[in-house]
């Protein structure tokens, strides 16, 4: 598809919502209308915002399976889907809320933010941007046709063990595939995110002024860079195992199961803080603008996000630790995962620093933000309590574990998120959202969280295994509380939809800095809406 | 959002909880299960001073959060102030917790090493994990020689709610296939498995170990309390991963040695001989009762399977056709698909199972005896 570059002959004074559906006859997009608008846009506004609603839209079809799977465990026996179905929804649950809802969402403000913050007038590769995106949807539809062939989707669990993966249908290969073209466009997405932060900032915005968020993306980056190729290595391995006769994971012929239980870890670990850095970033904007004072220890923030980022790459075994591997091995792994909490407790150390002695309002961005500090702190917590080796052999593959993560994507990763939207929307829309409802919909996240993930911890501590479609009667009365939070923890994201909607149709218009505290040059330099090109002229920076 | 609504969003929350709770009749159980081996005690321990550690910091760092959110909040008029560094606090922080972490590693590192230590068990005990259940060999010391399957014990009517749960559901094998062990013995469990990764996991007995195919690890325990213990499989196996349980019978060593002298006696006794003819009621009896333990949860009770992972048997050419390629197909399995070999069953119930497969549902396809298993077997 031809890409028309950017004629600088529009309009830069108009007031208009550029971020969402509306017509945009004003040379935006190329010069295209419509959905082509959206299909050429090298826009790095444009491309933020078509992240941001993909992954919304992902969000509900990885929650829809959500409800699916707590519909199931609501009551013991079998009630609505068979085991197999089970799994498949378990595994594609997992691939979609990761691949498909939470990296894409923080791409996406990536997009809309780093150009912004450091004073850029777009991405480095606007096509290449572009081409990012577009891949998305199609990955996306291979794991969703998936369920469609014979054999439905694989029922292997987001981790793709093997030699289960050997025994799966066609869904297995459209998986792989898609997850080949996840980490295309993640590594390319990535390259962009580098390039634009290293080369393009405004004079003055030297790497130690840039906003955290920025800093965040680009150590993220980084890992995106190292980690995606580990994935694709793995399910390339896994792929020639199911169709071309290697016998990379099978005994028979010389392999090892736990060889690909290594490289999707090696892969695993630093993922998850692909996932956790840039929520850090956020988190790392909002609770100073709130505070309505400076960010406590920025020297030490970039330190410690370093640091996270390089131990990421040692740990990964303690997801391992029942493989059977040497003491030596589980001693190394141990060490190395509780290590990684001193720079962990680092970052908490400073937001509540930042915090003290401020001058504090509670508006929805910080509420999503405390809610983050609060309880990503409780899930950091309970990965302490799995680096123990002893404790971890009773936990591990349990509830607990599925409640420790959720705390960390979820209530970590999801509630920074939300965080972000609702500090940005106004920037972003020129337009306020409802406080009242933004409050509303905090509330009842918040409280129907922890119902759902809270009581996980006790049937992990019981001994509930994870992935079981069914479960013996001593777990019924947490997994019923679970089920309830988890229908109400989903109906209350319609409220966010709701919520954004009715912003961008009929909010109050928002002043060029609604926060008193926010400080970076997208409040400071840019009018309220943004134009949909900012920053032709850099900036200097005193 | 006034305070009212956040109250009536709690009561609510309450009301929800209260009612899921009297739903459910089952006392509640949100602690780690009560330790049976003197490992699992140590783990306890360790859960505990982990878990006083992290209260009490979390208590610590928000207790501050919580106090600038009381405190220092605009709207009493609190003026922020500018700091935003602090080398001193930041050393601290930093090295404290790292002292913190140092200091408690030193007794996880002691429990770490001692249950590595499988050395000098008195009973060696191979769990071989197949989809879906657990194959059992005493392969050293008292008991030698014992050898059975573990399957399910549930009733598929319980499972699919056709009738009312009993109190061991989901975690009872088939009577008689239980895992004795004698009390205060050295117990080594080796772990491995036919097809894909499974784990063999008793929680009161403090032990997990992934059971991986073609790789035998091991792992051991010592338990000090007569009972019954039960687990489940840990690791995603396929379909059927929530229905393969683990039941450990801790007895006196009396009772063992006397469980071990029954057993043996059974499997002589037990040895079906492959040289018998049998009739085809006979032959379709016993069948049904191998399927039910061995085949229902793929193929289903009305032969129809799930296809298309877990084919019909209604109709199948294999269960219809030639008798050599239904042999086969039970003996050797399908590669790369979940139709694992079926070779540890003996010869009178392999020809049993056929015979029960070629003339139930709408398959009319003839008999087949021990002996052409027997014949067909590498």
């Amino acid at each position: 598809m031809s890409s028309v570059p950017h004629a600088h002959d529009h309009d830069h004074a108009h007031g208009h919502d550029h971020g969402h559906d509306h017509d945009h006859g004003h040379g935006h997009g190329g010069g295209y209308g419509g959905i082509m608008r959206w299909i050429t846009t090298t826009n790095h506004k444009d491309i933020g915002t078509l992240y941001l609603w993909f992954s919304f839209t992902m969000f509900m079809v990885g929650g829809v399976m959500a409800m699916a799977i707590r519909l199931e465990l609501f009551s013991p026996g079998l009630q609505f889907f068979n085991p197999d179905l089970f799994n498949q929804f378990t595994t594609m649950h997992g691939l979609i809320m990761v691949f498909g809802a939470i990296m894409p969402a923080f791409v996406g403000f990536a997009n809309w933010q780093i150009p912004m913050m450091i004073g850029a007038p777009d991405m480095a590769f606007a096509r290449l941007n572009n081409w990012s995106f577009w891949l998305l949807p199609f990955a996306a539809s291979l794991l969703v046709l998936s369920f469609f062939t014979p054999g439905g989707a694989p029922g292997v669990g987001w981790t793709m063990y093997a030699p289960l993966t050997v025994q799966m249908g066609m869904g297995m290969d459209l998986t792989i595939f898609a997850v080949h073209i996840l980490g295309m466009s993640s590594i390319l997405g990535s390259i962009n995110i580098i390039t634009t932060i290293l080369n393009m900032r405004a004079p003055g915005m030297t790497l130690m002024r840039m906003p955290l968020f920025v800093w965040t993306w680009l150590i993220t980056a980084y890992l995106l860079v190292a980690a995606m190729p580990v994935l694709a290595g793995a399910v390339t391995m896994t792929l020639t195992d199911r169709h071309f006769g290697t016998t990379f994971f099978n005994a028979a012929g010389g392999g090892d199961p736990v060889l690909y239980q290594h490289i999707f870890w090696f892969f695993g670990h630093p993922e998850v803080y692909i996932i956790a850095l840039p929520a850090f970033g956020v988190i790392s904007q909002v609770i100073p603008a709130f505070s309505r004072k400076p960010l406590f220890g920025y020297a030490s923030m970039v330190y410690a996000t370093s640091a996270i980022a390089i131990i990421s790459f040692i740990v990964w075994a303690h997801h391992m630790y029942t493989v059977g591997m040497p003491v030596t091995g589980q001693l190394f792994f141990m060490y190395a995962t509780m290590i990684i909490a001193v720079p962990t407790g680092v970052k908490v150390f400073n937001w509540v620093a930042t915090m003290w002695k401020g001058s504090l309002t509670f508006e929805t961005p910080m509420l999503f933000a405390l809610g983050f500090l609060f309880l990503f702190t409780l899930g950091g917590f309970t990965g302490l309590v799995l680096s123990i080796v002893p404790v971890d052999i009773q936990l591990q593959d349990t509830y607990y574990v599925v409640a420790h993560f959720h705390y960390v994507m979820v209530a970590g990763a999801l509630f920074s998120a939300f965080a972000g939207i609702y500090f940005w929307l106004p920037k972003w829309t020129g337009k306020m959202y409802d406080e009242t409802l933004g409050k509303w919909h905090f509330w009842l996240t918040l409280i129907f969280f922890n119902m759902i993930f809270f009581v996980q911890h006790f049937l992990g501590l019981a001994g509930m295994p994870r992935r079981i479609p069914d479960y013996p009667l001593m777990f019924e009365t947490w997994n019923k509380i679970s089920s309830i939070g988890a229908f109400g923890f989903g109906l209350s994201q319609l409220l966010l939809l709701y919520v954004v909607l009715k912003c961008i149709r009929s909010g109050e218009p928002a002043p060029q800095k609604p926060w008193e505290g926010a400080d970076s040059l997208e409040w400071t330099h840019l009018p309220t809406p943004v134009p949909y090109h900012t920053f032709e002229t850099q900036p200097v920076l005193k | 959002m006034s305070s009212q609504s956040v109250r009536r969003i709690f009561l609510l929350a309450c009301a929800l909880a209260a009612a899921a709770a009297c739903g459910a009749a089952q006392a509640l159980e949100w602690n780690l299960q009560p330790a049976a081996s003197a490992m699992a005690a140590e783990i306890h321990d360790l859960h505990e001073y982990v878990m006083i550690l992290v209260v009490v910091i979390f208590v610590g760092v928000f207790g501050f959060m919580f106090y600038a959110c009381y405190a220092h909040r605009k709207s009493k008029g609190h003026v922020a102030a500018q700091f935003h560094e602090n080398t001193t606090v930041e050393i601290i922080w930093t090295v404290i917790p790292a002292i913190i972490l140092v200091a408690f590693a030193w007794p996880v590192t002691k429990v770490v090493i001692a249950q590595k230590d499988a050395s000098a068990a008195d009973i060696t005990i191979k769990a071989t994990g197949i989809q879906w259940k657990w194959d059992y060999e005493y392969i050293k010391g008292e008991g030698e020689g014992i050898h059975f399957v573990s399957t399910l014990g549930t009733p598929r009517d319980q499972i699919e709610d056709r009738a009312p749960k009993g109190e061991h559901y989901l975690l009872e094998v088939e009577p008689g296939t239980e895992v004795w062990v004698p009390i205060g013995k050295k117990v080594r469990i080796l772990t491995t498995a036919a097809d894909v990764v499974h784990a063999w996991w008793v929680p009161a007995l403090g032990l997990k170990q992934d059971a991986i195919p073609g790789f035998i690890r091991d792992t051991w325990f010592r338990a000090d309390k007569v009972g019954t213990y039960r687990g489940q499989c840990a690791e995603l196996c396929g379909k059927e991963h929530g229905f393969m349980p683990i039941v450990v019978k801790v007895v006196s060593q009396e009772d063992y040695s006397k469980w071990v002298g029954d057993r043996k006696k059974a499997m002589l006794a037990a040895a079906d001989d492959p040289s018998k003819t049998w009739t085809l009621p006979d032959l379709v009896a016993r069948g049904e009762k191998v399927y039910a333990a061995n085949c229902v949860a793929c193929h289903q009770a009305n032969g129809k399977g799930t296809p298309p992972a877990f084919p019909p048997l209604d109709g199948s050419k294999i269960a219809t056709g030639a008798k050599a390629g239904h042999i086969d197909m039970v003996l050797n399995g399908k590669p790369n698909t979940a139709m694992q070999s079926f070779k540890q069953l003996n010869d009178t119930e392999i020809a049993a199972v056929i015979t029960y497969e070629r003339n139930s549902w709408s398959n009319k396809a003839g008999e087949v005896q021990p002996a052409e298993v027997k014949a067909r077997r590498k």
